[in-house]
């Protein structure tokens, strides 16, 4: 199993301070390390204060979409009438994203804690955590855990299960995921009406990503003016951020860094950045699902959820791909289209269809049998499949392929006058 | 690293006694605590057929069906939309190799024609006349800083490169 990097003198280790402590793995090694004394203070507070104090942090949702975590627990019934459900998002499955996988596999009791307070809190007596079936080796570690911490009894009635997933990137929508839960295909639901009013088993549910659970014992212990302090840039984005950096730096890996922190250091210098003699083209900033971003904009990104929308991305769920001057942008966003098509859940037209249609023009273009207009007809289709959907996948697919022909549109033409060799046999 | 295979039959056998029997049975029965309806134990029932078979044939979908009250169709409508859950036997030994764009970058494709030429599949997909290997390329293993990472049956394996293949295939005698 990899080992994570040696921390950089610029990271701020909060959530990832214990990675590559096997000891911390155990239930003894987690408790000697201070692990379960938040939750049995939290066990003893009324919920109510619980969520107050998570409002007050500004902790926003870690997988992608950046919600305030406090205003969605509050909206869970106050007066409790049906049971209630916490779901647990480890189905990682984003392209360029790992982040979820190193916390459950190195600090598998923090997920535990950070599950188990926040169950507490929407007064859930059931927790699903949903990790998807690739993840074998953050399961077995996950089980271990579970066992070794139920068996000292430090969840009180709360009852946590493990839920295996089986190879579906859909089921990471918060919907798809409770359908699978179900014993469902994965196919995401129509909303209103919201989890927290009918979720899984039709009952209130709330679903929250792994990395923003394990923030939440920090933010008891420490307080959510710590917490609030820890923004860099914009005081809407507060605390830590696990970044997941791969492809072309010198030294991909999780780093964390406070949000605000610039995209450009965590590339050139945590990362080390490119390898010799090559330059930085283009770079991914939040996992597949978000537009590329240019050298320019690379260099001149904060990584805070407004930072990033400021250079016209997303912060997304953090996981950061780097292409360098020898990468093929439209070979790569074939790639990704391909990649959309394959995970649809066919449910809507404009995704089932849109994902594969946007599939099979890039890699003619890539067998260079591109027509003129085919660059109109892929910026056509995207339209159709942007805010049209029940889920966000097909938007998702044309993120990049909108941003790299606007982006890289010369890469694309050299294909169509073909000044560049095909790469793909039609 | 643990070496696990699955123990199922060879290609195009059959079985026919019941996977639900003795500690199987036991274990499904305690899955079926864990939620509130029995169609929620579906995932993990069929996870535990591909444990015992290597694939899920039609007869083991009819046998879930009828312990969990669905009908065979829907159990097959399941089945055939998570990826994860072979229809048909595949070899001893199943490989998944990420192919997705960050992988990509850092030459996946050069992998799996390492592990198609090593293992003697040949093509992706396919078995290999001995019946030991079926390599497949997936969408993205979320290892995507420790690229390529490599799925052998239950074995998450990282940073395959095609150098290394050679003694990642000897490891499974």
């Amino acid at each position: 199993m990899g080992f994570p990097h040696k921390p950089h003198p610029r990271e701020t280790l909060v959530l990832s301070q214990h990675f590559g402590q096997a000891e911390a793995r155990s239930y003894k090694g987690w408790v000697k390390r201070g692990g379960y004394a938040m939750l049995e203070q939290a066990l003893a507070t009324e919920p109510a204060k619980i969520i107050d104090v998570v409002k007050e942090s500004g902790l926003r949702g870690r997988g992608g979409a950046g919600f305030p975590t406090g205003l969605k627990w509050s909206f869970m019934p106050k007066e409790k009438k049906k049971p209630h459900y916490l779901c647990v998002n480890a189905d990682e499955s984003e392209p360029g994203t790992f982040k979820d996988r190193e916390i459950m596999r190195w600090t598998p009791h923090a997920l535990l804690e950070g599950t188990a307070i926040a169950a507490h809190a929407i007064q859930a007596e059931v927790a699903y955590i949903y990790v998807r079936g690739e993840f074998t080796e953050p399961y077995a570690i996950l089980e271990k855990a579970l066992t070794e911490a139920g068996a000292a009894g430090v969840f009180g009635q709360l009852q946590i299960h493990l839920h295996r997933g089986a190879g579906a990137y859909i089921c990471g929508e918060e919907t798809a995921l409770m359908n699978s839960i179900e014993g469902k295909r994965g196919n995401p639901r129509i909303k209103p009406p919201f989890p927290a009013a009918a979720g899984v088993f039709g009952m209130p549910t709330t679903i929250n990503n792994v990395e923003t659970l394990v923030a939440v014992p920090h933010i008891l212990k420490r307080g959510a003016a710590w917490y609030k302090g820890l923004s860099l840039s914009n005081p809407k984005s507060t605390g830590t951020k696990l970044f997941s950096v791969c492809g072309h730096v010198r030294a991909p890996g999780n780093y964390e860094v406070t949000l605000g922190f610039p995209l450009k250091d965590l590339v050139y210098e945590l990362c080390g950045g490119m390898r010799p003699g090559r330059t930085l083209k283009a770079c991914i900033p939040g996992g597949s699902s978000v537009p590329i971003l240019d050298r320019a904009e690379t260099e001149g990104c904060l990584l805070d959820y407004e930072g990033v929308v400021e250079q016209g991305s997303m912060l997304g769920s953090g996981g950061v791909i780097v292409f360098d001057d020898s990468a093929d942008m439209v070979y790569q966003i074939m790639r990704l289209a391909r990649f959309y098509a394959h995970e649809s859940c066919a449910q809507c037209t404009q995704c089932r269809e849109g994902t594969a249609w946007t599939t099979k023009i890039l890699e003619r273009i890539l067998a260079g049998q591109g027509k003129t207009a085919d660059l109109d007809l892929l910026l056509d289709l995207a339209d159709n499949m942007t805010g049209k959907t029940i889920c966000v996948l097909s938007d998702s697919c044309a993120a990049p392929v909108v941003s790299g022909i606007k982006k890289f549109r010369g890469e694309f033409e050299d294909y169509l006058a073909g000044r560049r060799r095909p790469v793909l046999v039609a | 690293m643990s070496v696990s295979a699955h123990p199922g039959p060879p290609a195009g056998a059959e079985e026919t006694a019941p996977v639900f029997a003795g500690p199987t049975l036991e274990r499904l029965q305690q899955l079926l605590t864990r939620y509130p309806t029995k169609q929620a134990a579906l995932l993990p029932a069929l996870w535990l057929v591909q444990q015992a078979r290597g694939w899920i044939s039609d007869r083991d979908m009819a046998e879930v069906a009828e312990l969990l009250g669905l009908t065979p169709a829907y159990v097959k409508g399941v089945v055939s939309f998570y990826t994860m859950y072979h229809q048909h036997p595949v070899g001893q030994h199943f490989v998944q190799v990420c192919t997705t764009s960050p992988c990509n970058l850092c030459g996946a494709e050069a992998v799996v024609q390492a592990l198609l030429e090593r293992t003697g599949a040949k093509e992706l997909g396919a078995t290999s006349p001995d019946g030991r290997w079926t390599v497949i390329e997936v969408e993205c293993l979320g290892a995507c800083g420790f690229a390529t990472p490599v799925l052998v049956d239950d074995d998450f394996i990282e940073s395959v490169t095609p150098e290394r293949v050679a003694e990642l295939v000897a490891r499974y005698k």
